[in-house]
């Protein structure tokens, strides 16, 4: 569907020229969530503003669709980009249009008659799931539900490629998960191909099927998803796939914690608040628990962290919930 | 208070200073608007760049700007008797007017415009939108607030720049504060021009910032 062979571009700048990227090859599907990550500055907003030509690449081709995009004449080239939606951090929606109007705009750039247009565009919002919506201006819209709005516009004129950039850095984690979601709906059920650029690993992970690494203006890295999670080769890969502070904790504590529940407490994730509470990891060494009426009984064994501060916060936790505990030596 | 007919010549310089100041606000803005789009547009980092006419405009218009508005008149007054055929007057008075207020409300369009987002012209450009729809479906209607805004700057600046003309021949309340105020020493009268005078560029004023405000669908 789309493919990047050795694209190049260089800004020219007062400080001098400066190559943002340096030849790129990258060969995008008809009917994938194509993921390219990488780090603040890596080109990869340059990169997808190339592909639809924003960008005017300094060499190299971009074949979208079987066409040349450089090759085309710009009257083709503005008839090409509507077939390629795009949307952005930043929403960018008209702020004195309301959602229903934004929706109508690339239709009315198509010239689609009125009334189909109108049409067309009560239908992306319901699908978009803000029909109610319909007459707010984006002030008025969560930011969540402008960049629904902004997917709904960006689908009005049935593309074929979702170009999406940093679509869900302004969002909160809930709202960024329902709308990768929503983008996930709209390739499976349209089979739109789909161009993500993020530097969040976890977009990719939900999401993406491909993924390319990009660092300093290459491509270091591509593959689907699994192989390179699972086997990240570069350098910047394996520091954008394995989040600092997740490296396996080496338990050295020598103190060690019997919980006894005897149906004083209710029966809840006590040990996963804890860590989140206390920001502290034990080890379970033992553990035998049931759940009776909604209380909790049984015991358990935790070898505690090789810090005080942390036993303290444990301990000062326990007592708050009422869980009974008594100090052990450790034996193993 | 004032001798009879006093009351209807300060009636009439009302209706002369209105009467200059929407037509050349009206004449302004048919030279200027298109003149600050292509100011905006024709930028470096604007939708089409052209930077020989960006640069030779901008200068033209700054030329004007740098010329004070007296010395301007009088220094067309062959252009305004080829135009209207008189130089006294209100209507001789619209030459100047819009001749010194058409690169002032450029500027203030150009200025207006480019504070449009550059997101949301990207997101237009990746929708494949012409140049020409860019402009009308855009950056007018997303400037329009801070359009309405500027248009009340301009009346009123038009409307001082009309009293200045009262030295020289123009009419309206500029020549009443003149006539009465400077050559025959009735302070009453001039005290009252002055008063209309304020009075009117408050009603613009507010007006214009009202109108501004109510289109404006951002966040209040
Ligand atoms: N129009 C431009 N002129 C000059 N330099 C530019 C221009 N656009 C981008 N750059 C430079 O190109 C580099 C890459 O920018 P780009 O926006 O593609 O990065 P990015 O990977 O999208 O980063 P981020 O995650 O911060 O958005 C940066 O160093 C930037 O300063
Ligand atoms: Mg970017």
């Amino acid at each position: 569907m789309i493919r990047l062979r050795h694209l190049t571009k260089t800004f020219e700048t007062s400080q001098g020229n400066l190559e943002v990227l340096k030849g790129i090859s990258l060969d995008i599907n008809e009917g994938e969530i194509f993921g390219i990550i990488g780090l603040s500055g890596a080109g990869k907003s340059t990169l997808i503003r190339c592909i639809n030509f924003l960008e005017k690449p300094t060499d190299g081709e971009i074949i979208f669709d079987g066409m040349n995009m450089g090759d085309l004449s710009r009257k083709e080239l503005l008839k090409v980009r509507q077939s390629m939606g795009m949307i952005f951090q930043s929403f960018n929606l008209l702020a004195q249009r309301t959602a229903l109007k934004n929706i109508l705009y690339p239709l009315e750039i198509a010239n689609v008659p009125k009334e189909e247009a109108m049409d067309r565009a009560r239908e992306l919002l319901e699908l978009v799931g803000l029909s109610d919506k319909a007459n707010a201006y984006p002030s008025q819209l969560s930011g969540g539900q402008q960049q629904r709005v902004a997917i709904a516009r960006a689908l009005a004129t049935n593309p074929k490629v979702l170009l999406c950039d940093e679509v869900t850095s302004a969002l909160d984690p809930n709202t960024t998960s329902s709308i990768l979601q929503l983008l996930q709906n709209i390739n499976h059920t349209f089979g739109v191909t789909i161009v993500m650029i993020t530097h969040e690993m976890k977009v990719i992970e939900q999401i993406c099927t491909q993924v390319a690494v990009i660092d300093g203006g290459n491509i270091i890295e591509t593959g689907n998803v699994k192989d390179v999670f699972l086997r990240p080769q570069s350098e910047i890969a394996k520091q954008l796939i394995l989040p600092k502070g997740s490296e396996i904790h080496n338990m050295t504590g020598k103190r060690c914690l019997r919980l006894i529940f005897d149906g004083n407490s209710a029966f809840e994730p006590i040990i996963s608040n804890m860590a989140l509470e206390c920001r502290a990891v034990v080890n379970i060494l033992y553990a035998n628990t049931k759940c009776i009426d909604n209380k909790a009984f049984g015991e358990m064994l935790l070898q505690l962290p090789d810090d005080d501060i942390s036993i303290e916060r444990i301990l000062a936790y326990l007592d708050n919930r009422e869980i009974y505990y008594k100090e052990e030596e450790l034996h193993v | 208070m004032f001798e009879q007919g006093i009351y209807e010549l300060l009636g009439e310089g009302i209706v002369e200073t209105l009467y200059m100041t929407i037509v050349s606000t009206a004449f302004a803005y048919i030279f200027g608007l298109p003149l600050g789009v292509l100011l905006c547009v024709t930028d470096k980092d604007g939708i089409f760049p052209i930077p020989i006419i960006n640069k030779v405009l901008g200068f033209i218009i700054n030329l004007l700007r740098s010329v004070p508005f007296l010395i301007l008149l009088v220094f067309i007054l062959p252009f305004t008797r080829m135009i209207v055929g008189t130089t006294i007057g209100s209507t001789a008075t619209i030459v100047p007017l819009v001749v010194a207020s058409t690169p002032f409300v450029a500027r203030m369009v150009e200025s207006s415009l480019k504070e449009v987002d550059s997101g949301v012209i990207e997101a237009a450009q990746s929708m494949g939108s012409s140049v020409f729809k860019i402009i009308y479906k855009v950056l007018i209607p997303e400037a329009k607030p801070s359009l309405l805004m500027g248009a009340a700057i301009a009346i009123t600046t038009i409307l001082g720049y009309s009293a200045m003309a009262g030295f020289v021949g123009g009419g309206g309340l500029g020549a009443i504060a003149v006539n009465y105020g400077y050559y025959r020493y009735q302070q009453d009268v001039m005290t009252v021009t002055v008063l209309l005078l304020v009075i009117v560029v408050q009603i613009f004023q507010e007006v214009g910032t009202r109108i501004a405000r109510l289109s404006d669908r951002r966040a209040k």
